[in-house]
């Protein structure tokens, strides 16, 4: 048992961090609010290069061949400064499907090797309509979208299908709707076999917003710090009352028993995909609280600022407030809990709080039908 | 105790549902932060005023029609009942208006309560300075007397729709030797006056929905002050008891709120999987209800010769941590579709203006004094806590 993160991880993650604190300001989501596609094709490009597109590509497909823990901590840095581009969700969710059918006996599996080369050179990308998402984030800046069609996972050519633009109140997100017709062209797995790469991208997705969420709740509760640090009142910081105080010490103890819950999670989805349902709903659902309880406290120790335009705060906020929906509601991932606690054969008690992989006991534990 | 209504107040509110229903509000109308949207608003005040409808707590002679606060709860019931548009002279009508019936004299409820009634004069509240939020006795802004005139120097901030409004009410410093809450008064200007600069501020939603205010050397008569100098500080005491207390946020207006979540649950509860929405509706259900009863226990009281104290700040808690959690259980019932914003194609009528209500509730907690502020109050004012 070890439940720390490698020196290698973090390291690479500091590397990211200074990255996209350098390059992802407040001005530059704001001046990407009025652009055209409303992303930063230099910064994109510069992601690709570190290989963060592929970051859980394989090897053999010109990726990093990383795993989902290494990538929590990234999304989590990508929350931290809101990073308008859906690296996290093309990545996680998308890239990673591909991958999957890259690695099985589907006769599709050629073709999306070939994909995830390009993905891996940053010549393509590829987003995902996962069904339990109305919308998909910025869908016209991807090459490639992943569909579904029942069970049937599709990849098509984002050119041959209709989007129809939808505004968010989230300035930052450019979501669409996306209409298509499925034919056989297109089809890259279905039945079972469908069914569970639509379960494992929604696992990866919701894990990916939990971090997300971390790293954005971590970024509201540091300017709240410095806003109640410098804003005085009755002569003293505002930040000296102690109601103020204990609006945002809830919100870290909210966060600080999220993120064990996200590793978690992470690791599962690392280490037993087919298990990983559980930790992944808890992880989202923690998450979440945690997220908009400190919205709700870093907007309220604002005053009347962070209710503007002007200040910054909102990007943060309504990206939370947006994401938090996102690829499984606090109602989904609750209930999917739920329905697990009460399976007669669910393995609860503290003994069970790690995965005993390959144990034959565990089997009763699968996340089957859980959803 | 008597919890029933009089035949007359049955009647009263017959005569408002159908007067409502003679004159319906033509919805839906554009956002009173637009400039449209702020006119249309002012017309719809004109046609309530031709009713007689415009403040009917008032007195006959100044548009109004004399009621009580009872008839007003009533009112404001078929008001929201209605779906009638927000109250674009909220600031005028609920706050100014209960101030200048109480302390204006002859001549200034003469002149202020009748425009105010008809929508000819709509009005801003000037209170909160940058350096005077939660501790609104920071007020620097100067009143300098000079004859028959006062000279106006300084800067207010976050008046509500000041963008678009003719009067803003003010207190400012008279006494330039006084500090805290010594030394204010209360003062009436003319928003086209020379030397008034107003500098919108865009809210959330990037409408500009309130305003800074600049004074630089702004002349007004001495007529425009209320009370008398100095008492700046109680008179607006009085007003926020208002504000906080009982007539800015109508109980009708939440339990019309409850009544939408509703049917967006009953719409909702099929499709979704939310093992504790059930209990989020139900609250609000209650807690609006407990609110109204609450309001007509304190109107109760007030028409008995009572007072309204350190309760108004429980009101004040109160209602905007339940318009909170209305908008929270119906983003909730949304779910991914929450984020939509009206104009998107996808948009149906279902989203209802949800966010948009969403996002005001979150500045609930904030205007008319912080609930921090609030909770400080009640614990001293009301539980008797030691202040140090
Ligand atoms: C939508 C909206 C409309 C408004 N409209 C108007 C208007 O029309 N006219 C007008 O004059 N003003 C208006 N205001 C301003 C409002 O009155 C102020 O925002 C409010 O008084 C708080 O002041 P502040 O914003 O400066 O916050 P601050 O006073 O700086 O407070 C920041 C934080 O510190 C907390 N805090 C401060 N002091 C204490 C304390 N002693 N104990 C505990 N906590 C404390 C506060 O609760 C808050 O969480 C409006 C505000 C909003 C959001």
């Amino acid at each position: 048992m070890n439940f720390t993160y490698s020196e290698d991880q973090l390291t690479y993650r500091d590397t990211v961090a200074a990255l996209l604190s350098c390059e992802v300001t407040a001005d530059s989501i704001r001046a990407r609010w009025t652009s055209a596609q409303g992303i930063d094709a230099n910064l994109t490009q510069q992601l690709a290069d570190m290989g963060l597109n592929a970051l859980l590509v394989p090897e053999s497909c010109g990726g990093l061949g990383l795993s989902e823990l290494d990538f929590i901590l990234l999304a989590q840095e990508c929350g931290r400064v809101a990073l308008p581009e859906p690296l996290v969700e093309n990545a996680m969710a998308a890239t990673a499907m591909l991958s999957e059918v890259a690695s099985s006996d589907l006769a599709a599996a050629n073709q999306c090797q070939d994909t995830l080369k390009q993905i891996a050179t940053g010549n393509a990308s590829v987003a995902c309509g996962h069904w339990i998402n109305p919308y998909v984030n910025m869908a016209d800046t991807s090459h490639w979208l992943l569909l579904p069609h029942g069970d049937e996972v599709h990849l098509v050519s984002t050119q041959t299908v209709d989007l129809i633009a939808q505004r968010s109140s989230d300035p930052s997100r450019r979501i669409s709707k996306v209409n298509w017709q499925p034919s056989r062209g297109t089809k890259i797995a279905g039945g079972q076999q469908g069914a569970e790469l639509w379960r494992s991208a929604l696992n990866r997705g919701a894990l990916g917003v939990a971090a997300q969420l971390i790293g954005l709740a971590e970024s509201i509760l540091r300017r709240a710090v410095v806003f109640t640090t410098d804003r005085e009142q009755f002569g003293r910081p505002v930040g000296a009352n102690q109601a103020v105080k204990h609006l945002l010490a809830d919100c870290a103890v909210s966060l600080e028993f999220a993120k064990p819950v996200i590793a978690r999670a992470a690791y599962a989805v690392a280490n037993s995909p087919t298990r990983a349902d559980w930790a992944v709903s808890h992880a989202k659902v923690a998450a979440s609280y945690a997220a908009l309880l400190t919205v709700r406290h870093g907007m309220q120790v604002h005053g009347a600022m962070g209710y503007t335009w002007e200040c910054d705060l909102q990007i943060w906020m309504k990206r939370c407030w947006a994401i938090d929906k996102t690829w499984g509601d606090v109602g989904f991932h609750k209930n999917r809990i739920h329905e697990w606690l009460l399976n007669p054969n669910a393995l609860m008690g503290a003994e069970h709080t790690f995965d005993k992989s390959g144990s034959p006991s565990d089997e009763s534990n699968s996340q089957q039908g859980a959803g | 105790m008597k919890l029933t209504y009089t035949v007359e107040e049955q009647g009263f509110r017959l005569q408002v549902r159908q007067w409502l229903v003679d004159n319906p509000p033509k919805q839906p109308l554009n956002s009173f932060d637009t400039q449209k949207g702020f006119e249309q608003h002012r017309q719809w005040e004109k046609t309530l005023a031709s009713g007689n409808w415009g403040m009917v707590t008032w007195p006959k002679e100044y548009g109004g029609r004399g009621c009580n606060l009872i008839e007003w709860l009533i009112f404001e019931e078929e008001y929201y009942r209605a779906g009638a548009p927000l109250r674009v002279n909220q600031n005028g009508i609920f706050l100014l208006g209960p101030t200048l019936m109480e302390y204006g004299t002859d001549e200034q409820k003469e002149r202020f309560i009748s425009a105010m009634a008809s929508g000819d004069e709509i009005w801003a509240q000037g209170w909160s300075e940058p350096g005077a939020g939660s501790d609104m006795a920071a007020i620097r802004s100067k009143a300098t007397r000079d004859g028959d005139e006062y000279v106006i120097n300084g800067q207010k901030i976050w008046s509500s729709r000041a963008v678009f409004a003719d009067w803003v009410f003010c207190i400012f410093r008279t006494d330039p030797d006084s500090s805290r809450h010594h030394g204010l008064s209360f003062m009436l200007v003319p928003l086209d006056a020379e030397g008034v600069t107003v500098r919108p501020i865009e809210q959330l939603n990037g409408l500009p929905g309130f305003a800074e205010i600049f004074f630089d050397n702004v002349r007004i008569p001495v007529f425009n002050r209320l009370g008398e100098e100095g008492e700046g500080w109680s008179i607006a005491m009085s007003t926020a008891g208002f504000e906080r207390g009982l007539m800015l946020r109508s109980p009708a207006r939440f339990q019309q709120a409850a009544k939408n979540l509703m049917e967006l649950y009953r719409a909702k509860r099929n499709d979704i999987l939310d093992l504790s929405i059930e209990d989020a509706v139900v609250r609000c259900y209650m807690d609006a209800e407990a609110y109204a009863l609450s309001t007509y226990q304190t109107a109760s009281r007030l028409m008995n010769g009572g007072q309204i104290g350190a309760e108004s700040s429980c009101n004040k808690i109160f209602w905007s941590e339940l318009d909170l959690k209305i908008h929270d259980a119906a983003m909730r019932l949304l779910g991914a579709r929450g984020e939509l914003e009206a104009d998107s194609e996808d948009a149906s009528a279902e989203l209802g203006g949800w966010l948009d209500g969403f996002l005001f509730a979150q500045s609930g907690p904030i205007y008319a004094g912080t609930n921090e502020v609030q909770r400080n109050i009640i614990a001293e004012r009301m539980l008797g806590m030691p202040r140090k």
